[in-house]
């Protein structure tokens, strides 16, 4: 219908403007879940919050209500959430244990972990019909694709595409440079998923993410508050410094404007994009120092540079996943509607780190991703700022023309130019990707 | 009956000055080392290493303080306010030197704009008795909705 009301969507995006309809417009937001959430490869969990066979995690994949499940074989599944009889819903908890095999609290049907129907009561009743163990009609419905890297798990709802590594391209560094951290190269979930809703649409929240303007805008209150109390208790402190926590909210107000600029973005295809610099964190404490020797004994001193050199402040993987790969965190992006966007804040720890190394993480865990956060309270406000100056006709479009025309575009990457860092080029490469996705529906 | 009646007393003075936002005052009825936490699951025995929606001494409450009161706070420009009504207040131990712990149940109403929230639970607060008054080593927040999905944040105690 949208379709022949509107016949190009990608009319909608220009090289440094978007229409605000893309993120108002309900009709508009359901093609997005059809061409773009339900088609591409989206982040379901870390195979590590389900350790043992029957442990299933539920995740919303676009509009669908999708399960993760651990099989007695080792294997994970992504079902959709859904029992084949009669549509009721099979596991009705967010997370839990289901046994051996899922049974329906309806009728009793039961399946197997990988969805496979493996018994029905009064089966003789069938006879004759289009019933049958052999009918995948019969069974549950398995996401058409499912890759696992490094632990972390991906589905996609498209039976064509490309792979899970095609997909993900440069941005892979997330996940490797999150799991190299680690000495043993693997890490595993804090058992905790913060939750948090957005009065605003999913784009806008992935916009900000790498928008290296904002902080010193926007976290001026956190940043100063937190700069006076570090002065504080550095002038108290025996070695001169405070706890590293409150140098990780000061950034935000010491690192000024044209700071941020020193910054760089480099934005890749399927509009996944990278901010590099890291507030300045190679401390030289005692800690920090004693997980440098065990990741030297791990990898031997010349890969261990290498590891600690990455230099990495976000990782977007559009449309629904921000990793700060440092920090072992991430967050994953689940639209509920057109104005309404659900973020799950995850938090990992580097098996083989020792201890003070997952508490300064878990600081800014803590301290910004939580749902008291000193940082994500003013985002917020903001995207809901947006998403109402958005719905009026006050204007048609969205600009992102800051450093526009200066970006370095070389083998499919686009880079900012120098001391351009504040560029939105991320935006423009998110929303060259959704054109793509939309304009190309089907 | 006596310690009763002071516990209740200090119980709702702390719940008011929130409502009335007399930060300051509010982080004083802390002791030097007392801690504000709020796990995000009811399981969890210690703030210590954990996840933690809030886990504050006075240096960070004076953080969050001085955030909110800061002009460029953008989410605290909008109109919002609390009301708590702190009650079924029970103490628990209550030792020699009258250092009590008390456990209590909490309701706030939260109006931010039109939007109204709710959120309830209980609070358990460890207090030490000072010629001051009780003043809090660890004050432990479990909220019946804590695991429930944020409809917004919280910018302050609750």
């Amino acid at each position: 219908m949208l379709a022949e009301r509107i016949p190009d969507l990608s009319k909608f995006v220009e090289p440094d403007r978007v229409r605000r309809e893309v993120y108002t417009d309900p009709r508009i937001h359901e093609l997005e879940m059809q061409r773009i959430h339900e088609r591409v490869w989206i982040y379901c969990g870390h195979e590590s919050q389900v350790p043992k066979a029957g442990d299933y995690y539920t995740v919303q994949i676009g509009r669908q209500p999708m399960l993760m499940v651990r099989g007695a074989d080792g294997k994970i599944s992504v079902l959709y959430n859904r029992c084949p009889h009669r549509g009721n819903m099979m596991c009705g908890d967010r997370s839990g244990n289901t046994g051996e095999f899922f049974r329906c609290s309806y009728h009793a049907w039961t399946f197997k972990h990988d969805g496979k129907l493996r018994s029905i009561p009064m089966e003789s009743a069938y006879a004759g019909t289009r019933f049958g163990k052999d009918n995948p009609d019969c069974s549950m419905k398995r996401a058409a694709r499912v890759e696992n890297y490094r632990g972390f798990v991906f589905a996609s709802l498209a039976k064509d595409g490309p792979s899970l590594k095609e997909f993900l391209g440069e941005a892979i560094v997330a996940f490797d440079d999150m799991c190299d951290r680690s000495p043993s190269g693997e890490v595993e979930v804090v058992p905790n998923c913060f939750r948090v809703i957005q009065h605003s649409n999913w784009k806008i929240f992935l916009e900000n993410q790498l928008d290296a303007l904002h902080p010193s805008v926007v976290h001026q209150s956190t940043g100063r508050a937190a700069h006076d109390v570090e002065k504080m208790l550095a002038k108290k402190a025996k070695g001169g410094e405070a706890p590293l926590s409150y140098h990780m909210l000061s950034a935000f107000a010491t690192v000024t404007i044209d700071k941020w600029d020193n910054f760089q973005t480099i934005n890749y295809p399927y509009g996944h994009c990278v901010l590099t610099g890291y507030m300045g964190l190679r401390p030289q404490d005692p800690d920090t120092l004693a997980y440098d020797k065990i990741m030297i004994k791990a990898y031997g001193r010349k890969r261990f540079e290498e590891i600690v050199a990455v230099n990495i402040h976000h990782v977007l993987i559009y449309p629904g996943l921000s990793v700060q790969s440092p920090l072992q965190q991430l967050r994953a992006v689940r639209p509920l509607g057109v104005d309404r966007t659900l973020t799950e804040i995850w938090h990992f720890r580097l098996k083989g780190a020792p201890e003070p190394i997952y508490r300064r993480s878990l600081a800014y865990y803590n301290l910004v991703n939580s749902p008291a956060t000193l940082i994500n309270a003013d985002d917020l406000e903001n995207f809901w700022k947006v998403h109402q100056g958005l719905s009026s006709d006050g204007g048609d479009w969205v600009s992102f023309g800051r450093h526009f025309g200066r970006d370095i575009e070389k083998d499919g990457r686009v880079e900012t130019g120098p001391n351009m860092g504040t560029s939105e080029a991320p935006m423009r490469g998110q929303m060259k990707a959704w054109a793509q996705y939309m304009g190309n529906g089907k | 009956m006596k310690s009763q009646h002071a516990v209740e007393q200090f119980l709702y003075g702390q719940a008011d000055l929130l409502d009335r936002k007399l930060w300051q005052e509010w982080i004083d009825l802390f002791a030097a080392d007392g801690v504000y936490w709020m796990p995000p699951d009811a399981s969890y025995k210690t703030w210590d290493g954990q996840p933690a929606i809030f886990a504050e001494d006075r240096n960070l409450m004076t953080v969050r303080m001085n955030r909110v009161l800061h002009p460029d706070a953008w989410s605290q420009r909008p109109l919002w306010g609390t009301n708590h009504v702190v009650s079924n207040v029970m103490i628990e131990k209550e030792a020699k030197n009258g250092d009590v712990m008390v456990r209590s149940r909490f309701h706030m109403m939260e109006l931010r704009r039109d939007d109204v929230r709710h959120f309830a639970g209980s609070y358990m607060h460890q207090l030490k008795k000072t010629k001051q008054g009780y003043r809090i080593k660890l004050q432990r927040v479990d909220m019946t909705n804590a695991q429930a999905a944020y409809d917004y944040v919280l910018q302050v105690w609750v």
